[in-house]
């Protein structure tokens, strides 16, 4: 199968504008005829669950937890970038095209992330209309921060938690098409399985988490908003539901999954300190805006970092980047972060942490302005370590916290299966091989708000979708494979738990397809990933019965789809023969240690193709055309 | 420093919202104390599914104390003994070696009990519903920068707008009144200049549906504010009452 993109022709600049012209539409009084499934609540799922309910198509919303607003966008922190150029300091939209597509590692598709450029400022516009209370001037405009990868301020920003606020105008937008009756609400209830029928994508298979019972739901399209996959890690910035379930049925029923290794490993969260541990929390990317890292240059030094004075202290990354110091892009931040550590520079009681240090931030400023600013992190932090960074620098290290890999969608948003359309995090489409900080919520809103709008009329103007209703045979099928696979779960009845499990394949991944890789780790990761499935289907153990809110139950079947995207994610490391942001091949690095990119043989990305259990997967490529910018050697000294 | 400590913990068992349910008592042994309190029923769960028993069941997600997904009554204080925290940012440190922890789920006429510490809080979602938004489409919305707002509105709007969702406030209220959580939504919006077209009307349909649901009404015990894990004030209950009584003498809504 060739994959086309469906790229619209013409300049860069109007390919979006001339797109929309040419896409067909539905009439206004036509679109109560058409029924749309939503799966998943976060930025991307309730934004496009409420503008298509505005624009008057049927919508129906699924999300595992109690409510659409907990979807885990909430947690996002430092802020959302936009072109606006409000701080005149020579921002523009062909430049937050370029920083993002660079910062992508030019892995990316040119004409996607050119469009999201162009559609950040009507997103502040909007966020702003809704209430959402972003940080002001004195003057009462809105106020703007740096994040790493760029040299402006374009980042709009509300506190620490962003995410949370604009998660709230989405979620309240839903909330008023729930009462105007275009949208139902499905919550706690996980989709088990897609149902396509006649080659189109007509429905899902869900499990209400509270009665246990197997739901069958028909549609005329069905969007995947559904997040990243980082849980596959065990521990990871992600919240504890955060799962690959639902895009990976989609795989499995022949949607296409695009760069599975491009996982990012954010440099600035709270280390490990247990084994118990059950996640690990961010601290922003904006934080680096006002501390400095650094580790002592004696690694012998035992002096409090207070007494450390200047002259003793290595900041790494200032000393190896002058131009963008702290702000370096999240992958360059992370392996310099880990290098100083494998090189035993590392602090605390493992070894495994650098200090982010505010005191020169704090003695400038004012410990107000800077509690202004990052209050609720510093606030989350001394909760969780019983230290005060006010007066202590804080530890952090790196963990996993995107994925940049998702399901293949073209410029449409469709995958390759025919109304099925992927948004948000649960695509692949806009990052490249690392993502910007403070550009997912800008790319979850985006394709709500802005993108699937138009492209789903367009998919149900050409299409002719026969009249089925969820009586069809393939609902019962679907809920069959679903019944037997939930079955299994409970009958094995081993001796060996879900998050134990769940813990040793994140171990394994992440020494092997972590933040560096080899071919030799990756061979033998993917040997124990395979036994790993295997111990799961013979020893797992599952309490409890399937008619009934069982939480086990729902970690384990997470967990079954865990294990075989593990495989797949390693045979996409070990396909992809270069480095490229956040994909480190240690065989593949500058002289400077930098990620070294082969644009000859894989600027493509890499989609792959279900071809059965336990079987290799097919692999595809989309070839990556760079018409309006230069392939060059990120450079950020 | 990490310790470790003994626990021994009372927690509210109950198979189904009909079930009558009841307290069973668990050991926690040698819990290090840089735990959260929710690992440490992590743990306390391992255990019991190896031992052929059901897991209690809890709400939970982010354990960043963001999403307002988690919550339990602990020794009678919603989310616990500290103060603006949720129960997933508890930390085993503010517990002392041989202490004994009383957990039960939310209790309020609202607020169903699902299983043994999950709680139905859809009503909260149904009070959004009925008047919590601004009503704007997608599109057409004018640049951001023509509506100023005096960073001091931005920030006391901020303040309001941080409520998560989580009902500690109907859980530690005597009455189980939402008063906070409605004030704090009406507040946001009140405060800014793109909520006032709609101020009265949502005011008002906020309130009858509050009632509708079945939550109490306030009587200023002030537990709300005590308990709950973002700190809102109850100064957005006075601005509750100064909205409703507004819409109710100034406005046709009703």
């Amino acid at each position: 199968m060739q994959l086309d993109a469906k790229v619209p022709g013409g300049p860069l600049s109007e390919k979006w504008d001339r797109h929309r012209f040419e896409l067909g539409q539905i009439s206004p009084a036509n679109r109560k005829k058409f029924d749309i499934i939503v799966v998943g609540t976060g930025l991307a799922g309730s934004s496009a669950s409420a503008s298509l309910a505005e624009l008057g198509y049927n919508v129906k919303a699924f999300c595992l937890q109690d409510s659409p607003r907990r979807a885990h966008s909430i947690a996002a922190q430092g802020g959302i970038n936009a072109a606006k150029n409000y701080a005149n300091d020579g921002d523009s939209i062909q430049r937050l095209f370029y920083d993002t597509i660079k910062g992508g590692d030019f892995r990316s598709r040119e004409a996607n992330v050119y469009r999201l450029a162009q559609l950040s400022n009507n997103i502040i516009d909007h966020c702003v209309a809704q209430g959402i209370p972003f940080a002001r001037d004195y003057g009462g405009l809105l106020a703007n921060r740096s994040f790493g990868g760029a040299q402006v301020s374009r980042t709009f920003y509300a506190r620490g938690q962003t995410g949370q606020q604009l998660l709230f105008g989405a979620y309240s937008a839903l909330m008023r098409q729930v009462a105007a009756g275009k949208v139902t609400i499905f919550p706690r209830r996980e989709m088990m399985e897609l149902v396509i029928i006649n080659e189109q994508a007509r429905g899902i298979v869900a499990r209400n988490l509270i009665t246990g019972d197997i739901e069958t739901h028909a549609a005329d399209a069905v969007i995947l908003a559904t997040g990243g996959y980082g849980n596959v890690f065990s521990l990871s910035t992600n919240a504890m539901s955060c799962n690959v379930t639902a895009i990976l049925r989609a795989y499995k029923k022949g949607a296409f999954f695009a760069n599975p290794c491009f996982i990012q490993i954010h440099p600035t969260c709270i280390p490990v300190h247990g084994i118990y541990q059950s996640k690990l929390t961010l601290m922003s990317e904006s934080l680096r805006n006002d501390a400095r890292v650094w580790v002592p240059r004696d690694s012998n030094d035992t002096r409090s970092p207070h007494q450390i004075p200047g002259s003793d202290r290595d900041y790494f990354l200032e000393n190896k980047y002058p131009a963008f110091g702290n702000l370096v892009p999240r992958d360059v931040a992370s392996r310099n972060v880990k290098k100083q550590c494998d090189m035993g520079k590392g602090i605390g009681e493992t070894g495994l942490a650098v200090f982010l240090d505010f005191e020169d931030a704090i003695n400038r400023d004012g410990k107000d302005e800077i509690s202004k600013k990052y209050g609720n992190l510093f606030q989350m932090y001394e909760k969780i370590t019983g230290d005060n960074p006010y007066e202590t620098p804080m530890m952090i290290y790196p963990a996993v916290h995107y994925t940049m890999g998702g399901l293949w969608v073209d410029y449409n948003l469709m995958t390759t299966i025919p109304g099925l359309f992927a948004l948000g995090e649960g695509n692949f489409s806009d990052h490249g091989a690392n993502r910007l900080g403070a550009s997912a919520l800008m790319q979850g809103l985006a394709d709500g708000y802005f993108i699937i709008p138009y492209t789903i009329g367009d998919y149900l103007s050409v299409t002719s979708l026969d009249k089925i209703t969820d009586e069809h045979p393939a609902f019962r099928e679907a809920t069959q494979e679903v019944n037997s696979r939930i079955n299994k779960l409970l009958s094995i009845k081993g001796k060996r738990t879900v998050d134990d499990l769940h813990r040793e394949l994140g171990r394994v991944l992440w020494d092997y397809c972590g933040m560096a890789r080899n071919e030799k780790g990756l061979l033998k990761a993917k040997k124990l990933v395979q036994q790993l499935r295997e111990e799961f289907w013979e020893n797992i153990i599952v309490p409890g019965s399937e008619r009934d809110f069982n939480q086990s139950l729902e970690k384990a079947g997470r967990l079954a789809d865990f294990l075989e995207l593990g495989e797949l994610m390693i045979i996409d490391a070990f396909a992809r023969k270069e480095s490229c942001g956040c994909h480190f091949n240690e065989a593949y690095q500058t002289e400077e240690s930098e990620a070294k990119r082969d644009d000859e043989n894989f600027c493509h990305v890499a989609a792959w193709e279900y071809a059965g259990y336990g079987v290799e997967p097919l692999f595809h490529k989309e070839k990556l055309v760079f018409e309006n910018v230069e392939l060059t050697q990120r450079s950020y000294r | 420093m990490t310790k470790t400590i003994n626990l021994t913990l009372k927690v509210w068992r109950q198979k189904t919202t009909e079930d009558k349910g009841g307290f069973k008592i668990y050991y926690s042994r040698d819990t290090s104390t840089d735990m959260s309190f929710l690992e440490m029923i992590d743990i306390i769960n391992e255990q019991l599914t190896l031992d052929g028993e059901d897991p209690i069941a809890f709400d939970h997600d982010c354990r960043e104390g963001i999403c307002g997904m988690c919550g339990a009554m602990v020794n009678g204080r919603a989310h616990g003994p500290e103060k603006g925290t949720t129960l997933c940012q508890l930390h085993m440190r503010h517990f002392s070696d041989g202490d004994t922890i009383v957990v039960e789920p939310w209790r309020a006429r609202a607020f169903n009990i699902i299983k043994d510490l999950v709680v139905d809080r859809s009503a909260l979602d149904k009070i959004i519903q009925a008047g919590g938004y601004i009503s704007v489409n997608t599109g057409g919305a004018p640049d951001a920068n023509t509506i100023l707002i005096s960073q001091e509105t931005a920030e006391k709007a901020f303040d309001a707008a941080a409520c998560i969702g989580c009902g500690a406030c109907v859980a530690a209220c005597p009455n189980a009144s939402a008063m906070l959580f409605v004030g704090a939504k009406v507040s946001h919006f009140a405060l800014l200049p793109q909520g006032k077209p709609e101020a009265a009307r949502r005011v008002m349909a906020m309130v009858k549906e509050m009632d509708r649901l079945c939550f109490g009404n306030c009587t200023n015990e002030t537990e709300c504010e005590a308990d709950c894990p973002k700190e809102i004030s109850i100064t957005n209950i006075a601005r509750l009452n100064r909205e409703f009584f507004k819409a109710g003498f100034f406005s046709s809504a009703k």
